[in-house]
């Protein structure tokens, strides 16, 4: 119950990077994906940035295999996905038994919203093709099945911790006997319906957000898919690549304080690190570097830095919110900042903290400002904490 | 791995909230295609102020909730888990109609707060002020079957000792209307009394909120035991339902013989029932179905689970389902097999304790 579950393999896209290595080049560029919206066609597109895949619906759909007609978020899952589990390279792996463990916040919502206008003026139009992937769990079976994963097959949402969630499920199932192999992580696209509800919760930086800063004004939202894939030990005792690490800590806590903010001590935040570092049997202090959660909102960033004051004072790891560089992926952040985290191990990284002016004065500890390279990183704390109160932390550490 | 479902709450189309004797009768009619749940005076489990901001389907999932923490007498369960294919479809069809009428403009937040998938946990978890995990899975036709493998995980981790997990699903104007242009539901007369009977093209649409408390621990008013659940996604046919259900059973010890009653998730649709009478094995099992009960919704499980924990409780039939089985002894184990579009199998065994 309690064995070892190892990374074999990684795949990401997002705004600063269609694949891994132009993920890792952005990183160590120190280069955003923020910038202009061009691809959402909203009204709000000269006011509010976003990051956004740099292809458009015809090439990404042509990149993922996939028609044309599908939701983006599934494109943007089966490009990762694909990608994690070409990297892993596991032989015979139609003869493991193998899941597909996925997360998205709003499913097929950005045809569904395309629907939404003839459907509105006559309940008997709209294209029923553009609605059949409304559903979360149909994003996550498109990509199944081109994965041809058949064994296990399932979604979580809760809201900006889901593929958070995603991950530390499948290593659940792993440890549990029930699989050998897991692919899990999650994907969201932008949609106008996030947009505009996170708009509506005047949450949204008409410029770029800054994370931790004192000047934090909110978030900017971004698209993106990341995953994992997760191999038992006995499994990773037969392959011919070392894994890149081990998942070493998870804990899911609940804030239980608003349907949408953050508790001001960060309850939850604290419960779901402290429970992840007592899973994996470390202490505070042998943790390298926190991938923070750092939306840039007052609420999130306060709440998350107090809950960490509480847990790491006096003896602060290096952190950084990677949210400058890609935005807020919501149901795919934890996914792909969990690859984040997996390749600050891999390279020796920690990554900066982009556009930090002036630290927040409540916290008695500053983020990192700069790329620093060759570091020792052993151990990882990644954070994603969503609508709902749903804190979820993972720990990454050297395989 | 021991799990009891120590206490249930269900919301349902038919007199089942408030926990009234076991589909004692009568049974609640619907014509057209629409089976809306028989919803209780929500006052007397949720506080009033917190009612009118909740949309139905937080309602009828924060009320099963608390009916059944209540019959368990847990106010803090170590885990809450819940499973819903379509979410929170009024929120969601609220927000994204007043975003297209309005071209994105003036809209206020509430309806997309309450949106997201995981509310219903969230806002259980709030009024319980519970701290601990919390989890949403939304998969389909598996998005109940997901939630108890993840409850019963958490029980054989010893990660929790009480889980409360539910399935649910609501049915609102749009998605009918949706649903029903796919062609998932009869065309002109239907009623739910005579839908297994007569067999047509379509069912009738369904929704429900059904809780319940698993406990690790055996206590002395336990409904049942829950010995094993397996999925199958998009089988190949019978004969790999069939190899799957054989393993099943298999994996408990048990051959078809040891199965009391087999509650079946036929839904009156002629293609889709098909699916069940080509899986032979399973014919020489007394069966009861429940469809025509609470209609076909992705998360259906959930009610045949509360059934089967009640026939197990009392070890009968009870008077709404009697009639289509002979007499017989008294029903110690029970498999649920249920599919949803011949994409999502499962089978439950449960057995009485």
């Amino acid at each position: 119950m309690n064995e070892p579950v190892f990374v074999a393999g990684i795949g990401a896209i997002s705004a600063i990077g269609n694949n891994i290595a132009e993920n890792l080049n952005a990183l160590l560029s120190e280069t955003t994906g923020i910038g202009k919206m061009t691809g959402l066609d909203s009204v709000h597109r000269d006011q509010l940035p976003v990051a956004e895949v740099k292809m458009d619906h015809q090439a990404l759909a042509s990149l993922a295999g996939l028609p044309e007609g599908i939701s983006r978020t599934a494109l943007l899952s089966a490009v990762a996905a694909r990608e994690a589990l070409g990297s892993a390279a596991i032989p015979g792996f139609g003869k493991l038994r193998s899941g597909f463990i996925s997360a998205n916040s709003v499913g097929g919502m950005d045809r569904t919203e395309k629907f939404f206008i003839p459907f509105m003026e006559n309940n008997q139009r709209g294209r029923l093709r553009d609605v059949v992937h409304h559903e979360c769990g149909t994003v996550t079976e498109l990509v199944a099945d081109k994965l041809g994963i058949k064994d296990q097959v399932t979604t979580i949402s809760t809201a900006c911790s889901s593929s958070a969630n995603a991950i530390f499920f499948g290593a659940r199932l792993i440890r549990n006997g029930l699989l050998d192999v897991v692919v899990a992580g999650g994907a969201d696209s932008l949609t106008k319906f996030t947009l505009n509800g996170f708009n509506t919760l005047m949450i949204l930086d008409s410029a770029l957000c800054k994370p931790f800063d004192e000047n934090r004004k909110g978030l900017n939202l971004g698209e993106g898919a990341g995953y994992v894939v997760l191999v038992s030990e006995k499994l990773a005792a037969t392959l011919d690549q070392k894994p890149i690490c081990r998942l070493s800590g998870y804990c899911n806590a609940n804030d239980a304080y608003h349907q949408t903010a953050s508790s001001p001590d960060g309850t939850g935040s604290f419960l779901a690190m402290s429970g992840a570092l007592q899973k994996s049997g470390l202490n505070p202090a042998d943790i390298s570097y926190i991938n923070l959660h750092g939306t840039g909102t007052q609420n999130n960033d306060i709440a998350e830095g107090t809950a960490i004051k509480r847990l790491f004072d006096p003896h602060y790891p290096p952190m950084s919110s990677t949210k400058a560089y890609t935005g807020h992926t919501l149901g795919g952040c934890g996914g792909l900042e969990a690859v984040y985290s997996i390749l600050a191990i891999r390279e020796g990284l920690i990554y900066p903290n982009l556009r930090l002016e002036t630290p927040m004065k409540d916290l008695p500890f500053r983020v990192q400002t700069r790329l620093q390279r060759h570091a020792a990183v052993e151990h990882v704390l990644s954070n994603s904490f969503g609508f709902g109160g749903n804190c979820t932390s993972l720990i990454f550490s050297k395989a | 791995m021991n799990c009891y479902i120590r206490a249930t709450g269900n919301i349902s189309p038919q007199l089942t909230a408030g926990h009234p004797p076991f589909l004692a009768g009568p049974l609640q009619e619907y014509t057209g295609t629409r089976m809306n749940c028989a919803e209780p005076d929500y006052k007397d489990l949720i506080d009033v102020k917190l009612i009118r901001r909740m949309s139905r389907i937080i309602r009828m999932g924060v009320a099963a909730a608390t009916e059944c923490l209540q019959e368990a007498g847990v106010s803090m369960p170590d885990a809450i888990v819940t499973g819903t294919a379509y979410g929170c479809l009024e929120d969601t069809g609220h927000f994204i109609s007043r975003m297209v009428s309005q071209n994105e403009e003036l809209l206020t937040p509430t309806a997309f707060i309450q949106s997201t998938h995981n509310t219903i946990g969230a806002q259980i978890g709030l009024m319980l002020k519970c701290n601990r995990y919390n989890n949403a899975f939304v998969h389909r036709g598996f998005s109940f079957e997901s939630a108890l493998l993840d409850a019963m995980m958490l029980l054989q981790e010893e990660e929790a000792q009480h889980v409360l997990v539910g399935g649910i699903d609501e049915i609102t104007d749009y998605s009918h209307t949706i649903l029903s242009r796919m062609g998932l539901y009869r065309r002109g007369h239907a009623s739910n009394l005579d839908l297994l009977e007569q067999p047509s093209r379509g069912t009738m649409a369904g929704e429900g909120a059904a809780f319940f408390l698993v406990a690790s621990e055996r206590s002395a008013t336990d409904y049942a035991r829950l010995d094993g659940l397996a999925t199958l996604y998009k089988p190949d046919g019978p004969a790999v339902i069939e190899q799957k259900l054989n393993s099943f059973l298999e994996a408990n010890q048990l051959d078809f013989s040891d199965i009391d009653l087999v509650i079946n998730g036929r839904n009156g649709d002629l293609k889709h029932d098909q699916v069940y009478d080509e899986l032979k094995a399973l014919q020489i099992c007394p069966q009861v179905s429940y469809k025509q009960l609470c209609g076909e919704y992705p998360t259906s499980t959930a009610f045949a689970v509360w059934m089967a924990a009640n026939i197990l409780k009392s070890g009968d039939l009870p008077p709404l389902l009697a009639p289509s089985v002979a007499e017989q002894e008294k029903i110690n184990r029970i498999l649920i097999y249920n599919q949803y579009g011949n994409i999502h199998h499962s089978f439950v065994l449960l057995s009485a304790c």
